[in-house]
């Protein structure tokens, strides 16, 4: 079942079109993977599934995006509300300054008026240990959060995006900023969470592409190219360009 | 015998950078020393100077009349607490959002014409700006007075304040707005209640200086609040302030006078120390916790 479907998608910075005609829908429970060369568009693409792109100054976006059967791009739809339920992970870990690592999942929370202290420590435990970090953190929950290692704070980011229980979760190139320990932990954890959210990741790292996702989205200067069951794109694509592609040809 | 063909050459060249990186330091050294001694020289010259009528009376009794030794700041003390504490009532506030929307919303020609102003403002000479506050509030209340010594006080600070909040809050990398507002918050909370919040102990120590700064304001107050021998609490009354009483009794022909001059301009020191040392202890970078 599909949750989440793109058609006819276009985006643009300015005068300059970054995405043309995306059609794509993305099944409940699965990971699909993103790749493509540098530009070619997989951040603007996703930024597009929370309405986060057009808070870039000059930048806009047409097209349908239907979540859960309702098209986020019509007007009247407010983005706010949108963001509730597609979380989002960035490159570079970015816990909130001056805030705790306890404030810092708790945040979407409390932010959103939910104040009691016992519901805000129940959530925490659970999406740290959703992101596998409480038994590193949970003698340092009153430390900032900018202390923890750079991983941690990855899974940090992660925690605070599971805390508000999007179904829709999208990962822009998670562990592109980690070491190998790290980024395992984080694909283990992508693989484990299938089972209660949607994952969007995008990767330049084939191998891990192969690993973590159930489907792969192959982009290219904004055109999506191929879309398919991981291991078919990985093993008999259909395009000559995500051959040359995938095998390293360029990119 | 050297491996490196260039060994010569490097090893000159190693000198010569050694030989400009002490020379560097040294003079980093120097210009510190230079700094610390400056303000070494002017406490300890006040000190001494301030120091025989730095006394509990001082802080305690109004000025005598001409010729009775004796008497203290208390009017002078009581009008500086006052309108700065007043003129930080609205100066801080408005300089913080201003900044907060030149930082956060402003974009355009609205935003760059405030952003100029506020340049502009902050360099115009204080003078000016009291007599621009006589003209729209002095002139018109047709007296001087406390509010008018406050309001100008506080327009002093709104561009500094302004500036340091706006250059602080562009230190805050736009991803961390992004993440706030990825988890389905409105764009003023994440304003408000993250990037604010994150970089609240810097913006409060700039704030501080700004309030200490204004703290010294002579000329814009000469003509606003004047001064005022007794002690009043009043805002639609001239009032005293201890830079506008230091400045008239240093320029008086009374020795005693004088004196109190040296014991206001040591405790008006004391007072921008303090707040500088409070800022520091309270809001040095700190988590909230838990509990
Ligand atoms: N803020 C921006 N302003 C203008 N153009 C932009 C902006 N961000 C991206 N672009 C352009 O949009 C196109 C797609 O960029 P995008 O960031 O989506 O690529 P990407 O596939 O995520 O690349 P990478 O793998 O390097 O992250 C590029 O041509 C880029 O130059
Ligand atoms: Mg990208």
């Amino acid at each position: 079942m599909s949750i989440l479907k793109v058609n006819n998608l276009n985006a643009w910075f300015g005068e300059h079109r970054a995405l043309n005609n995306i059609k794509l829908s993305f099944d409940s429970n699965k990971v699909t993977a993103l790749i493509g060369p540098s530009g070619c568009g997989k951040s603007t693409f996703i930024r597009c599934l929370n309405r986060l792109h057009e808070e870039t100054p000059g930048a806009s976006a047409s097209g349908q995006v239907i979540l859960q059967g309702e098209n986020i791009y019509v007007a009247g739809v407010d983005p706010v509300r949108i963001r509730r339920k597609v979380g989002m992970v960035f490159q570079k870990p970015n816990p909130f300054p001056a805030l705790s690592v306890f404030d810092n999942v708790v945040a979407g929370l409390r932010l959103a008026g939910i104040g009691r202290k016992s519901i805000l420590r129940d959530v925490a435990e659970k999406s740290l240990k959703l992101a596998a970090l409480w038994d590193e953190v949970k003698d340092k929950l009153n430390q900032p959060g900018t202390s923890l290692s750079g991983g941690q704070q990855q899974r940090l980011c992660i925690a605070r995006a599971l805390a508000v229980e999007p179904p829709v979760l999208l990962m822009d190139e998670p562990t592109s900023a980690l070491d190998p320990i790290s980024t395992a932990k984080i694909e283990e954890l992508v693989l484990s969470l299938k089972k209660e959210i949607t994952i969007i990741i995008v990767t330049h790292n084939m191998q891990q592409a192969a690993r973590v996702s159930d489907k792969t989205a192959f982009f290219l200067l904004g055109e999506l190219i191929e879309f398919g069951d991981t291991s078919q794109i990985f093993t008999v694509p259909k395009e000559k360009k995500t051959e040359e592609y995938i095998t390293g040809k360029f990119g | 015998m050297s491996l490196n063909p260039l060994g010569d050459f490097t090893r000159l060249h190693y000198k010569r950078r050694k030989a400009t990186n002490i020379l560097f330091c040294s003079l980093m050294v120097v210009s510190t020393l230079i700094v610390v001694l400056a303000l070494g020289a002017v406490f300890g010259y006040v000190l001494y100077k301030g120091l025989p009528a730095f006394n509990w009376p001082f802080f305690t009794s109004l000025p005598k009349p001409v010729g009775e030794v004796g008497g203290g700041m208390l009017n002078a003390i009581v009008g500086s607490l006052i309108m700065v504490s007043l003129g930080g009532l609205i100066g801080v506030p408005w300089g913080i959002l201003t900044g907060v929307y030149l930082s956060e919303y402003g974009r355009g020609k609205f935003a760059s014409t405030v952003r100029f102003s506020a340049n502009m403002l902050s360099s115009v000479p204080s003078i000016i700006l009291g007599l621009f506050v006589y003209v729209i509030l002095v002139k018109p209340m047709h007296r001087f007075s406390a509010l008018s010594g406050s309001l100008t006080l506080a327009i002093i600070m709104i561009p500094t304040i302004a500036r340091i909040t706006e250059e602080l809050l562009k230190l805050v990398p736009n991803h961390i707005r992004e993440a706030g507002l990825a988890l389905g918050l409105p764009r003023w909370k994440v304003t408000l209640r993250i990037v604010l919040r994150g970089s609240f102990s810097a913006i409060i120590t700039g704030v501080m200086l700004a309030v200490a700064r204004v703290s010294g304001e002579t000329a814009p107050l000469l003509f606003t609040a004047l001064n005022n021998q007794f002690l009043q609490f009043r805002l639609d009354q001239p009032i005293s302030s201890l830079p506008v009483q230091i400045y008239t009794y240093a320029i008086s022909p009374f020795d005693d006078w004088n004196r109190q001059a040296w014991a206001g301009a040591y405790a008006l020191i004391v007072f921008v120390f303090l707040i500088n040392l409070i800022t520091r202890v309270i809001f040095k970078p700190t988590v909230k916790g838990l509990n």
